[in-house]
């Protein structure tokens, strides 16, 4: 067994570390890991060009670009945010917490290209989650901004993610009935979606949670915050 | 017909574009890193069907053009871009236009839904709209078009103008644009180098005998920590399953092989939350959205995913021994 690959994962696990430039990092631990595995470089270089211009599809958020760069410029996020303002029933983990459940039933659906960082969090989550959060406590700071709107984003990812793998017809399950049948085990794939019904509950739960709890850590500041006025 | 290479033109237009206003303004090494990228969407369809003839060499100039890129990427300092100095007028705008402004935003995922449900019964004169491969991504490309069309008539603006507020955006995110491809090319250099195998050879060396919990517990964190590492569960799954989950969990102690399969991929699911190298759902959405730590939303997500992962494993070994 040939082990000196394993150096590309130390490449990146350093480069990481050190918070190297990242595309640098990668390109070197996939230089090093091909070496050391004796790959001839025509062939490290063809393979890695290959699975470049394979993975295109990853690129396809730019194209959103042009339509939310002109919203922005046009005020979408500040309508968004004196919209949510008006609100009053909506607060923030309500707002999060139904954006969960939205996105993790597509999900379940298959329609995971429907959301995402680019097409819903930029736009419409995220102001709309500091305006709601602007609500409870009046004086985010800008690392409060960064921290909601990496909130939103990773709720996002939870309801994708845990989600997906409930739908019959997408990669995961497919890979899962793949393997099992090339290893002569015939499974179907609803008996294989079915079990990942448990952890996309637990899932929604685990981030509701999270999210109520966030709200509440900004509630108790604000309490701070007129009880240190008030005194 | 439409077809997801016709995105990748787009795309290819619009980083081409991207190049050309750098040019203009005199930002060499970021016109140069663009214009590259441009190449490489463009004549990506290319490059696959020459390889596919049995001729490497177009494959072997795209990997001389990807190391390239990684060169000039630390020359594209990212700058958060001065985005407030217009804040009265948007506050303006935003009162004048009002919930117009959702509409062509809306539209992005509505045309994309729209596509996904319905788009193999779209035809024109016999001849289908949607090519039935990658049909969502290409409703997504089609929905992209449409909201900028929507947002240049409910903004009164130029469609041009679009173009340069996206370039204005692409260049915010910069670099981070090429983790998520760069890693799966990485992914696919590691499955060639034998990396997969040396490390489900390393899990089994660590495996204790005799014990189906600590078994099950070795295959459930080897799927995260596999995870971690490749940046995507997907890889992480064959290894695993075939160093351990089948021979040793299904056959010797008898695990359901539906649960084992299902909850372990979502074991691995709890390490794609963890790690920058899934950069598709971890750093790219914090490029986009501008945070100042790049892993904001990673840390934002660790203790989910530690929740997760413990119920989905505690689930696990409750039931796959039934």
């Amino acid at each position: 067994m040939n082990y000196w690959p394993l150096l590309g994962v130390a490449v990146i696990v350093i480069g990481f570390a050190l918070r190297f430039n990242a595309v640098p990092v990668v390109v070197c631990a996939a230089l090093v890991s091909g070496l050391l595995a004796h790959l001839p470089v025509p062939d490290l270089l063809a393979l890695l060009g290959r699975s470049f211009v394979s993975a295109r599809m990853l690129l396809l958020f730019v194209l959103t670009l042009p339509a939310i760069g002109l919203l922005e410029h046009a005020g979408l996020r500040e309508h968004a945010q004196q919209w949510m303002g008006r609100l009053r029933g909506l607060t923030l983990a309500r707002l999060l917490i139904g954006y969960l459940m939205v996105r993790e039933v597509l999900a379940m659906l298959g329609l995971t290209g429907v959301a995402g960082a680019a097409q819903t969090v930029r736009p419409l989550l995220a102001p709309m989650s500091e305006a709601a959060a602007e609500k409870i406590l009046p004086t985010l700071t800008d690392d409060d901004r960064d921290e909601l709107r990496a909130v939103a984003a990773a709720t996002d990812n939870v309801g994708r993610f845990f989600g997906e793998d409930v739908f019959i017809a997408l990669g995961a399950v497919l890979l899962i009935q793949g393997f099992y049948a090339q290893h002569g085990i015939d499974l179907t794939p609803l008996s294989i979606a079915l079990w990942a019904l448990p952890t996309a509950i637990a899932a929604f739960v685990i981030q509701s949670v999270r999210i109520w709890l966030y709200q509440r850590r900004l509630e108790r500041r604000a309490a701070l915050l007129r009880d240190g006025k008030a005194s | 017909m439409l077809r997801i290479e016709y995105a990748y033109w787009l795309i290819a237009a619009f980083l081409l574009y991207t190049a050309w206003l750098n040019v203009r303004q005199g930002h060499g090494y970021r016109a140069a890193f663009w214009l590259l990228l441009g190449l490489l969407f463009g004549g990506g369809d290319y490059v696959l069907a020459q390889q596919k003839a049995g001729n490497a060499w177009p494959a072997q100039i795209a990997g001389g053009m990807v190391i390239a890129l990684a060169a000039l990427a630390p020359t594209m300092r990212r700058h958060a871009h001065p985005e407030d100095s217009r804040a009265a007028e948007r506050a303006a705008s935003a009162r004048k236009l009002g919930h117009k402004l959702f509409v062509p935003a809306l539209l992005i995922p509505l045309v994309t839904l729209f596509v996904a449900l319905f788009g193999t019964h779209l035809s024109i004169a016999g001849h289908a709209v949607f090519a039935p491969a990658q049909m969502t991504l290409t409703g997504l490309a089609l929905a992209c078009v449409v909201a900028w069309l929507a947002a240049a008539r409910v903004a009164r603006a130029p469609l041009h103008q679009g173009l340069a507020e996206g370039r204005r955006l692409l260049d915010a995110i910069g670099w981070a644009a090429l983790l998520p491809l760069l890693l799966a090319a990485l992914g696919e250099v590691f499955t060639h180098s034998g990396v997969g195998t040396a490390v489900a050879a390393l899990a089994n060396a660590a495996l204790p005998e005799g014990s189906a919990f600590a078994c099950l517990l070795v295959f459930a964190l080897g799927m995260v920590l596999f995870t971690v590492i490749m940046g995507n569960a997907f890889a992480a799954f064959p290894v695993m399953m075939a160093g351990i989950g089948l021979p040793l969990l299904v056959k010797q102690y008898g695990a359901n092989p539906a649960i084992l399969g299902s909850m372990g991929m979502l074991c691995g699911y709890c390490g794609t939350l963890l790690t920058p190298m899934a950069a598709d759902y971890n750093l790219v959405p914090a490029a986009l959205l501008e945070l100042r730590n790049p892993y904001g939303v990673i840390r934002a997500q660790f203790w989910s995913a530690v929740a997760i992962f413990i119920a989905t494993f505690v689930m696990m070994w409750l039931l796959v021994f039934r």
